[in-house]
C-alpha cells in the first residue's frame, strides 16, 4: 500500500540521455502502466522505482518519503522481470521463500550449511515454508514446490516470479514486459489473472510494457513514454479518445489511427477537396494532420447518415484483412498520394447490406468531423477553445 | 519402392562412414593405438637395452605395488597437490572476483595474470631457480633483510615440494582466473537484480545465493582439470631438482620417466603409465558426472 511520486528524473547512459525529466504521482492502490516503443526509457524508469539504478536528477518518494538513497530491500518493492529471473539451482520452494529468509533469518542462519546449527530458528524456518505453500496454492503452483525452473514451463514459470513477489507483502509492485514471453493465449489468460491479482491485493502496480493493448485493457491510467519523456498520462480512454499529440494518437489503437494532411481556411479547414467548418480557432493557411480512427470511417452511402456533413474521399482498395467478425480495409486516397486510409468495418452491422466480400476496387469513403482530432503541423493537438471534449464525443460513430 | 528406399538409406550409411573415416582413423592413431601398446607393453619385460621380449603377465604390477620408490613417488604427488590445488583454485576463484568488478584495468589485468601461461615454462622455472637460489636468490635476499633464516627451497627436504607447487600456482593462477572469469560472465545479471529485490544485497550473500551456485560448473572444471594438471608435474623436477634432494621431489611422472628413459625398465614404466592413465580416467570421469548432473544448491 504506497503512493509513489517520481520528481523531474533523468538519467544517462553514456552520453545518450534515456530520460528526460519524468514526472509522475500514482495513488496509492492504481495499476499505471508506463507503455512506449522499445528504448524509450520505461524499463529503466522501472528500475529507478526499484532502486536498481539511480537517476542522475530527480527524487523518488514513497508515501511521500525520499527514497533515493534506500536499497531495494529497504524500499520494499516486489518486482517481475521479463525473463522471471529465477534462481535455476534453488527449487520453486527456495524462490519463493528467498524474499523472506533474506527479510527475516540473520546472516548467521542464512550460511550455507547453518540450517542444522541454528535449530533455534527452525520454527522460523516452518513458517516461511507455511506463508510460500498459502502463496504457491494461491497461484495453483503448490504441486510444483519441489521442482526447478527449467522443469516448467513458461506460463508456470511466470507464476513462481508473480509467488516470489507476492509472499512478502510489498509496498509496490512492479512488472517489467511479464507476458512478453508467453504465447498469445496464455497471455491473455495470464492478463486477466495480474488485474484480479491487482483487485485481491490492492496494491500499488507499476506495470512496464510496449504492448498497448495490455497497458489499455489492464490499467486504471496509462503513462505513455517517448524518447525519454512522459507524452500523456490519463485513463485508457484519453489517451484513446482524447490524445494530447498526434504521437500518442498514432501509438495508441491498432489499425493504426488515420492521419491525414489538412489546411487550415476561414471557419473550418481543407481535407482533399472539401472544406469542413470547424468551431476551432486555427492559423488560417497553416498546415495540419487530421486523425480519424479506422472504425470510425465507413463506406459512403452504407451508413445512415446523422444530416451534417461528412468527409468524403474517394479511394482505391488496395488491401483486406480478414479477422472474422470485422475487416480492415487499405486504402490509398485519390489525390493525396502515399496517404494510406485504414476503415475497420464490421461485417454484422445492423442493417447495413454492404457485401463486404465484394467491394468495388475504386469506392468512396466517409467520416464525421466529428469523429476527427485536428493536430498542428508540430504534432500538438488543437482542441476547440473552452469546449474541448464535450464537443468532441468520446465514442467514436461506427458504421450504422 | 522399398527396394530404392533401403539402397538409398545403405548409400546414406556409407556416406556418413566415409565422412567419419579420416577423423576415426586419426583418433585410432593419436590416442587408441598408443594406449593399447602401452598396455601391452606393460604386460612384457620390453627394455630398450635388449632385443626381444617376453610375456610377464601382470609382473610388473605386482612388483609396482611392491616398489618403495613407487610409493615414494605418489607421496610426493600428494603432498605436492596438496600444497598446489587450494592455491590453484581459491586464489584463481579469488582473484577472478576481484578483477570482474573492475571496469579500469580489468584486461590489462587479465593479461598480466595471464602472461605466465603464455611463457615455456622448463624456461622460466631457470628464473624461479634464480630467485630461489639459497645463497643470492632475490627471495632470500628480502628474507635475510628482514633478519629471517635464509631457506634452501629447492635444496632442502622439507621445502623443496612447497617451492614446486609455487612455481606451479604461478604458471597456472592466470589460466583457471581466465576459466572462472568466463563462468562469471555467463551469470545472467538479471539474477543479481532479482537477488537485490529480494533482498540479498550482502556481497556474503549474493556470492553464496548466486555467485558460487551459478559458477559451479565452472568450478568443477577447475577442480578437475587443475587435479590432473597436479599429477602431470614433469618439466620444473626435471629442470630444477632431477627428483632430489634424496629423492624427496621424485614425483610420480618423473618416475615413471626415470624407469622408463634413465633405467631403459620400458615394461615397468609402461605399468606406470598404465596407472597414471586410470588415475586420470577417475578424474575425467567425476568431471562428466557431475557436469552431467543437475546443479544443487
Amino acid at each position: 500500500m504506497a503512493r509513489l511520486s517520481l520528481q523531474g528524473i533523468r538519467k544517462s547512459f553514456a552520453r545518450t540521455e534515456i530520460l528526460k525529466g519524468i514526472t509522475l504521482d500514482v495513488e496509492d492502490g492504481e495499476f499505471i502502466s508506463l507503455v512506449g516503443a522499445s528504448g524509450c526509457g520505461k524499463s529503466t524508469l522501472l528500475r529507478i522505482i526499484a532502486g536498481l539504478e539511480h537517476p542522475d536528477e530527480g527524487s523518488v518518494s514513497i508515501d511521500g518519503k525520499p527514497v533515493d538513497e534506500a536499497s531495494p530491500k529497504a524500499r520494499n518493492v516486489a518486482m517481475v522481470f521479463q525473463d522471471y529471473a529465477l534462481y535455476p539451482h534453488m527449487t520453486v520452494a527456495q524462490n519463493m521463500a528467498m524474499p523472506l529468509i533474506m527479510g527475516r533469518l540473520p546472516m548467521r542462519a542464512r550460511l550455507p550449511g547453518m540450517r542444522l546449527l541454528t535449530p533455534g530458528f527452525a520454527p522460523l524456518r516452518r513458517e516461511i515454508a507455511t506463508q510460500v505453500e498459502t502463496v504457491a496454492r494461491q497461484l495453483r503452483i503448490d504441486h510444483l514446490l519441489e521442482r526447478k525452473p527449467a522443469q516448467l514451463s513458461g506460463g508456470q514459470r511466470q507464476r513462481v516470479a508473480l509467488g516470489r513477489a507476492l509472499v512478502r507483502n510489498p509496498h509496490l509492485f512492479l512488472m517489467d514486459e511479464p507476458l512478453s514471453n508467453l504465447d498469445a493465449k496464455l497471455r491473455v489468460q495470464v492478463r486477466q489473472e495480474i488485474v484480479e491479482l491487482h483487485q485481491n491485493t490492492g496494491l500499488t502496480f507499476v506495470y512496464v510494457t510496449h504492448d498497448q493493448v495490455e497497458a489499455m485493457t489492464m490499467s486504471n491510467r496509462v503513462a505513455l513514454l517517448q524518447e525519454g519523456r512522459l507524452l500523456q498520462v490519463g485513463t485508457p480512454d484519453d489517451l484513446y479518445s482524447d490524445p494530447d499529440s498526434l504521437s500518442v494518437a498514432r501509438f495508441i489503437g491498432s489499425p493504426e489511427i488515420n492521419v491525414l494532411p489538412a489546411q487550415a481556411r476561414a471557419g473550418g479547414f481543407e481535407v482533399g477537396d472539401q472544406f469542413i467548418p470547424v468551431p476551432h480557432q486555427l492559423e488560417l493557411g497553416s498546415d495540419l494532420f487530421l486523425a480519424v480512427r479506422p472504425e470510425g470511417v465507413m463506406v459512403a452511402g452504407a451508413g445512415a447518415r446523422d444530416g451534417r456533413q461528412m468527409v468524403t474521399l474517394a479511394v482505391t482498395r488496395t488491401g483486406m484483412e480478414d479477422l472474422g467478425g470485422e475487416i480492415i480495409l487499405h486504402t490509398a486516397v485519390k489525390g493525396l498520394p502515399g496517404i494510406d486510409l485504414r476503415a475497420r468495418l464490421q461485417k454484422e452491422a445492423g442493417g447495413v447490406d454492404l457485401d463486404l466480400r465484394n467491394l468495388p476496387l475504386d469506392l468512396n469513403l466517409s467520416f464525421s468531423p466529428r469523429s476527427c482530432r485536428l493536430f498542428a503541423a508540430s504534432g500538438a493537438r488543437i482542441r476547440a477553445g473552452a469546449e474541448r471534449a464535450a464537443s468532441l464525443p468520446t465514442s467514436l460513430e461506427s458504421v450504422g | 519402392m522399398s527396394a530404392a528406399r533401403g539402397s538409398l538409406a545403405r548409400r546414406r550409411a556409407l556416406l556418413a562412414y566415409a565422412l567419419v573415416a579420416p577423423a576415426s582413423v586419426l583418433i585410432l592413431l593419436i590416442y587408441i593405438g598408443p594406449i593399447i601398446a602401452v598396455i601391452f607393453a606393460s604386460l612384457t619385460d620390453y627394455t630398450l637395452v635388449r632385443d626381444g621380449f617376453s610375456f610377464v603377465g601382470l609382473e610388473n604390477y605386482t612388483a609396482m605395488f611392491a616398489d618403495e620408490a613407487f610409493a615414494n613417488a605418489l607421496r610426493n604427488t600428494v603432498i605436492y597437490a596438496a600444497f598446489f590445488l587450494p592455491g590453484a583454485f581459491f586464489i584463481s576463484l579469488f582473484l577472478a572476483l576481484a578483477i570482474q568488478s573492475r571496469k579500469k584495468f580489468r584486461s590489462v589485468l587479465e593479461v598480466l595474470f595471464f602472461l605466465p601461461v603464455t611463457s615455456t615454462l622448463a624456461a622460466m622455472a631457470l628464473v624461479w631457480a634464480a630467485l630461489m637460489d639459497s645463497r643470492q636468490g632475490v627471495i632470500n635476499n628480502t628474507l635475510t633483510s628482514f633478519g629471517l633464516e635464509p631457506v634452501n627451497f629447492l635444496g632442502d627436504p622439507g621445502f623443496v615440494l612447497a617451492a614446486l607447487a609455487a612455481i606451479s600456482l604461478w604458471s597456472i593462477i592466470g589460466f583457471n582466473m581466465v576459466l572462472f572469469l568466463a563462468g562469471l560472465t555467463a551469470i545472467p545479471r538479471n539474477l543479481y537484480d532479482a537477488a537485490a529485490i529480494d533482498g540479498a544485497d550482502h556481497p556474503v550473500d549474493r556470492f553464496f545465493r548466486v555467485t558460487w551456485p551459478m559458477l559451479a560448473p565452472t568450478s568443477v572444471f577447475v577442480a578437475v582439470t587443475t587435479s590432473i594438471t597436479a599429477f602431470k608435474l614433469f618439466d620444473t623436477v626435471a629442470v630444477l631438482t632431477k627428483g632430489g634432494p634424496a629423492r624427496s621431489s621424485e614425483v610420480f611422472l618423473y618416475l615413471t620417466f626415470l624407469e622408463g628413459f634413465e633405467y631403459f625398465n620400458m615394461g615397468y614404466a609402461a605399468a606406470l603409465s598404465v596407472f597414471f592413465l586410470g588415475l586420470i580416467f577417475v578424474f575425467a570421469l567425476i568431471q562428466t558426472l557431475l557436469s552431467d548432473r543437475r546443479i544443487n544448491s
